[in-house]
């Protein structure tokens, strides 16, 4: 069994633990949740050091025929795209359940059905970053949506209900979408002579595909994961959804689901349909700067804290899907990395937010005030991932979107330019937030709310750790990320613009 | 090139200070402001050492480098983490750490009763670190961590007192003008790398002569918009004022001597750039003229004395800028001046802060007066600094001014005439609002409040400014002696081969300079030293000195031209978020099943449609599968 698919089984084995636990022992379940997702994370990274990252073709594959009269199999496998993202979500559940050490109860379900949701649902964020089959890619995909949906709908808070639906709804319009692609790709690979779900011989795929198919299959699947990212202007479920959500269904849901759109981009739209790529990307650069700069103005106006970290995503998403479609090395591995960065900075805004809120009993930004000089160590990791989501030099944040802009100025400079405005609204819709929370006298209300205990210390630790760690020496991932960024860029047609002043160079 | 392995403690030192007191905690409270500055004294100690090796080598031999570890390496975008210690990055080492520990010393006292004064000290070595990783960097991008770094220390510090919104607002609004400014710094290292696929110094330096002069304009106009944010000129001056409500040393050390003047040292750096840029450069003097102007006329009408000299600040960086807009005469001078400044200006923020001390916090100068027989020292070291920025010889500012100031008649042309004369109505409207300060403050008349007692501040805090003084009086003349600091920088910023016809005489000049200088003085005093000064600021002035209080209108133009339309964006978009975007798709996805109404009711049973909708998908999925493989 390879060493990926042992990874995905892991938590499965612990939602079977928690299954079989007495539903009355809630402590005890937790910390089944908690043990199983903290191996799972270990042995994620234990697998990372195992990596060749001058590899560029698949990792640690596994191969197990499941419809054979289809040739669909249950195939993964991992590339350096796939891995730092597989590692960014193993190392987030456990944080996320620690520091949301009470956000299984007061749902509608029990705190049993809570964790075994969040268990299963990490054996497919596993599986779906590692899928190698189309096929399987697809359910996995759309398997998820079912957890995400309990878990808003049965643990979150407010217009639980309709946040759920809306978010279903957009989901299953895209998934719609995508499969109606599938189809057609499969098709065509039959009609070629071999039939198959396999995403590297599906890459070959395109030298016998007119332009005209190309465009309408790649669209299928690019509004499909337009739609997850959330690209502009397909975006309106998820501010919806995250304010809903519990802050730590909120941190799996844009940090790691999210991601699974732009993982997407990459590893479908411009792996099988390079030239399609080539024709939309005008467009898609367009729509990726409006929504930096469109989802940073509704953050500067925003008066919910969960929505305003929601509306920063969006603009973080338009920073990663510009630098996927820039086509230059810089602009991918630099989307490849803020995909990881963004997953633990907005997962530090959603958990210290997330505190902030349920110790307050509002997400309100005008209830709070003066909090720098009562709870001073949770004011401090609200500025500090704060200054993450503004990309401050010294943090990761700062290397992959500095990477997305000069990667995209070589080959798009007005959208580099116009992206760029984003880095002073950026300055401005964290900056406008920290004051109102953390400066100024304190208000009524936040007198006597207490800072982090020790258990919440220990959760957000290691994330600030990595936003500092990674920001001051990002090689260790760069070095993971970079051969397949370039494997694919190349494989797509595309070479770094040269120097343009320097002759012969 | 020669390597060092001891460039990184410089910035290591300060930076495991800042780390040490703010993850301690409560428990450095004791004794965090004692390590803090010792650290800061230790880089101190580093820098003087560098310093010695350095002049223990021949002139081509001088600069060296340490490269830490590959930091970004994306295809052919290499950044090492690398330092570079060369003849000028040194000169603001010792500046930085000098005049920094010097202030560390002096805030152990004036500091001594804030129950936050290790946070504080923590704040400070952060700013040393990141400071010296500005200077020492040896690429645009390893200078971007720095120069953001002192933004972040910068914000941090204005906004120490921030339960105060006014302090708060103070310190965002540093922070965002100067963002303004950074993404100038984005720019050029963009259009740098993607034209000559470099970020170095020394890389630029060496493809520069190749590259279009379109390409380097470009480059060069962006690095000048990033130093007008970092050194508040015009246009991203209005944030500097405002970054009074810092504590007084903060104001004397980023607000005066070090941070501010990182702009200098960006454009004196990139001199490879704009000497084959002279559209850039004509902006750089263009820029330069105008702040020093700007700064100068609203210095005249502060009564608040920080931000009297915050103003000064403002008009004297303006000298330094129009400076290093001259090209490869005026650089060496730009520094010289920042250099000088650097003493003086922190000299008089420092001896502000003593009367501050003394005066119950008291910032308005009308509420002064006659404090020299009370303050002995703070008049004395004062009056130094306030001799050395008005230029009066042979204190340190009338060597840097004036050379700055014949350098910009020398120019040539109507440039050079305009420049100069420019140069020199700012030396007299420097030498009246100075004076103005110091009347209002040592010499008029007691217009003290009731409660105020006057004392002399403790030796913690005045020695630190004594030492600063004898820099106000001595370092303008050591500099110049044998063209010393001119000669020690030529190996960076190429030599002055002398183009153009010496307009004036160095003598003429000067004689000029100090005519401006005295017509400056002879109107302050008999304006305050001999007439009565009210203790509150009259108000049956005219419409222009109305203006000139408002800043020159500075705040008023960001707003109608920023915020208020920015204002208006934001609600735009949230209104098309809501109504139309969000609208639409609701109003698909209803159409598409039925109506609103179906949509509420079957909310509850939609998980079980979905399940339905994904079975549905799966068959449909298979029998379009067997259709087509038929």
């Amino acid at each position: 069994m390879s060493s990926i698919l042992t990874l995905a089984i892991l938590p499965l084995i612990g939602a079977l633990l928690v299954a079989v636990l007495p539903n009355e022992n809630v402590l005890r379940i937790k910390q089944a949740a908690l043990g199983t997702t903290v191996l799972t994370a270990l042995f994620g990274i234990f697998i990372a050091t195992k990596f060749v990252s001058s590899d560029t073709t698949f990792q640690f594959t596994q191969k197990l025929e499941w419809i054979p009269s289809f040739s669909i199999n249950f195939a993964l496998g991992v590339d350096g795209l796939a891995l730092v993202l597989i590692l960014m979500s193993v190392v987030l559940v456990p944080i996320v359940l620690l520091a949301g050490w009470h956000e299984s109860e007061g749902g509608r379900w029990s705190a049993k059905v809570f964790y075994i949701l969040i268990l299963v649902l990490e054996t497919m964020m596993i599986g779906v970053f590692a899928a190698t089959d189309l096929f399987l890619f697809y359910v996995i995909f759309e398997a998820m949506l079912i957890p995400v949906y309990f878990l808003i709908g049965g643990y979150g808070s407010g217009e639980r209900a309709a946040a759920a639906v809306k978010f279903l709804i957009y989901s299953l319009f895209g998934g719609l979408l995508m499969l109606a692609s599938i189809i057609g790709l499969y098709v065509i690979s039959n009609n070629a002579g071999h039939a198959t779900f396999d995403i590297t011989e599906l890459s070959q795929l395109h030298t016998v595909m007119s332009s005209s198919t190309q465009n309408l299959l790649f669209l299928g699947f690019f509004i499909a994961f337009a739609i997850k990212a959330p690209l502009w202007p397909l975006h309106t479920w998820l501010p919806d959804a995250a304010k809903a959500a519990t802050p730590g269904t909120s941190v799996l849901l844009l940090g790691v689901l999210d991601k699974v759109g732009t993982f997407g981009m990459i590893r479908f739209c411009i792996t099988i349909f390079p030239d399609a790529s080539k024709t939309f990307t005008p467009v898609i650069i367009v729509l990726s700067v409006i929504s930096i700069i469109y989802g940073a103005f509704l953050a500067i106006r925003a008066r919910d804290l969960k929505r305003l970290i929601a509306y920063t995503s969006i603009s973080h998403f338009g920073f990663i899907t510009m630098g996927i479609f820039a086509m230059t090395t810089q602009g991918q591995s630099g989307a490849t990395f803020y995909m990881f960065n963004h997953g633990f900075s907005t997962a530090a805004l959603f958990i210290v937010g997330g505190w902030m809120i349920s110790r307050r009993g509002s997400s309100t930004i005008a209830d709070f005030g003066g909090l720098q000089r009562i709870t001073p160590v949770m004011a401090w990791m609200f500025f500090i991932a704060g200054m993450s989501s503004l990309a401050l030099p010294g943090l990761s944040s700062f290397v992959s979107e500095f990477l997305v802009l000069v990667g995209t100025y070589t080959r798009y400079p007005v959208a580099a330019v116009i992206a760029t405005i984003g880095i002073v609204l950026a300055a401005l819709y964290i900056l406008i937030p920290v004051q109102k929370v953390l400066h100024g006298p304190t208000t009524a209300g936040n007198e006597d709310l207490p800072d982090l205990n020790l258990r919440e210390k220990i959760a957000i630790a290691p994330v600030i750790a990595v936003i500092v760690a990674f920001g001051f020496y990002p090689s260790p991932l760069l070095n993971i990320i970079n051969p397949t960024s370039a494997h694919v860029i190349h494989d797509a047609g595309f070479t770094d613009p040269a120097p343009t002043e320097i002759a012969g160079k | 090139m020669n390597t060092s392995t001891s460039l990184v403690y410089l910035i290591a030192l300060p930076l495991a200070g800042a780390a040490a007191l703010l993850l301690g905690g409560r428990r450095t409270d004791k004794w965090g402001h004692l390590l803090a500055t010792a650290l800061s004294a230790s880089s101190f100690a580093v820098g003087l050492y560098q310093l010695s090796a350095m002049l223990g080598r021949s002139t081509e031999q001088r600069a060296v480098t340490q490269k830490l570890f590959s930091w970004i390496a994306v295809g052919n975008f290499n950044i090492d983490a690398a330092l570079l210690l060369d003849q000028l990055s040194i000169c603001f080492v010792l500046l930085i750490t000098g005049v920094g520990t010097l202030i560390h010393i002096y805030s152990i006292s004036y500091m001594e009763h804030d129950e936050n004064r290790r946070r504080f000290f923590a704040y400070l070595n952060l700013f040393i670190a990141a400071m010296l990783l500005l200077v020492l960097g040896n690429s645009y991008l390893n200078l971007y961590v720095g120069w953001e770094g002192v933004g972040l220390a910068s914000y941090l510090l204005i906004g120490f007192w921030n339960q105060k919104p006014a302090y708060a607002t103070a310190s965002k609004k540093a922070f965002i003008m100067n963002r303004v400014g950074d993404m100038g710094l984005s720019f050029a290292i963009m259009i740098a790398f993607a034209t000559l696929g470099t970020t170095t110094f020394a890389g630029i330096a060496e493809v520069a002569p190749q590259a279009s002069k379109a390409a380097l304009t470009a480059i060069g106009i962006m690095l000048l918009v990033a130093a007008t944010g970092k050194s508040a000129q015009f246009p991203l001056q209005a944030w500097l004022g405002d970054a009074m409500a810092g504590p007084t040393p903060v104001s004397a050390l980023i607000h005066a001597a070090t941070m501010v003047t990182a702009g200098v040292y960006l454009i004196v750096r990139s001199h490879f750039i704009f000497d084959l840029a002279p559209t850039a450069q004509l902006l750089v003097v263009i820029v330069g003229a105008i702040t020093l102007l700007l700064g100068a006329l609203i210095g005249t009408a502060k009564d608040d004395i920080k931000k009297a000299l915050a103003a000064s600040t403002m008009s004297q960086i303006g000298y330094m800028v129009l400076g290093a807009g001259l090209g490869p005469a005026g650089y060496a001078f730009a520094i010289m001046h920042l250099l000088t400044h650097g003493f003086f200006k922190a000299s008089m923020f420092l001896g502000a802060g003593s009367v501050m001390h003394g005066m119950n916090d008291e910032v308005n100068m009308r509420k002064f007066g006659n404090l020299r027989k009370f303050m002995p020292i703070t008049f004395v070291t004062f009056a130094l600094g306030y001799l050395a920025i008005i230029g009066v010889p042979p204190f340190a500012g009338f060597y840097s001014k004036d050379a700055i100031i014949e350098t910009a008649f020398n120019a040539g042309g109507v440039k050079g005439v305009i420049l100069g004369s420019v140069a020199l109505l700012g030396a007299a409207i420097t030498a009246f609002y100075m004076s103005r300060v110091m009347i209002l403050t040592f010499t008029s008349k007691a217009r003290w409040d009731d409660d105020a007692h006057p004392h002399e501040s403790p030796a913690l805090m005045w020695i630190p400014i004594a030492i600063l003084a004898v820099g106000s009086v001595a370092s303008g003349f050591l500099f110049t002696r044998g063209h010393a600091l001119v000669n020690w920088l030529t190996p960076v910023v190429g030599e002055h081969t002398g183009e153009h016809e010496e307009l004036l005489a160095p003598i003429v000049v000067s004689g000029l300079a100090l005519l401006a200088v005295v017509i400056g003085v002879a109107i302050a005093v008999i304006k305050y030293q001999l007439a009565e000064v009210e203790n509150v600021a009259p108000e049956n002035v005219s419409g222009l000195t109305r203006f000139v209080r408002k800043d020159l209108g500075q705040d008023a133009l960001n707003e109608a031209l920023f915020m208020r339309p920015g204002i208006v964006l934001t609600e735009v978009a949230e209104q098309l978020d809501v109504k139309v975007i969000d609208g639409a798709v609701c109003g698909v996805a209803n159409m598409a099943i039925g109506s609103g109404s179906t949509l509420r009711r079957t909310q509850t049973g939609f998980a079980r449609s979905y399940a339905a909708f994904i079975l549905i998908g799966a068959v449909a999925l298979i029998a379009g599968i067997w259709v087509v493989t038929q």
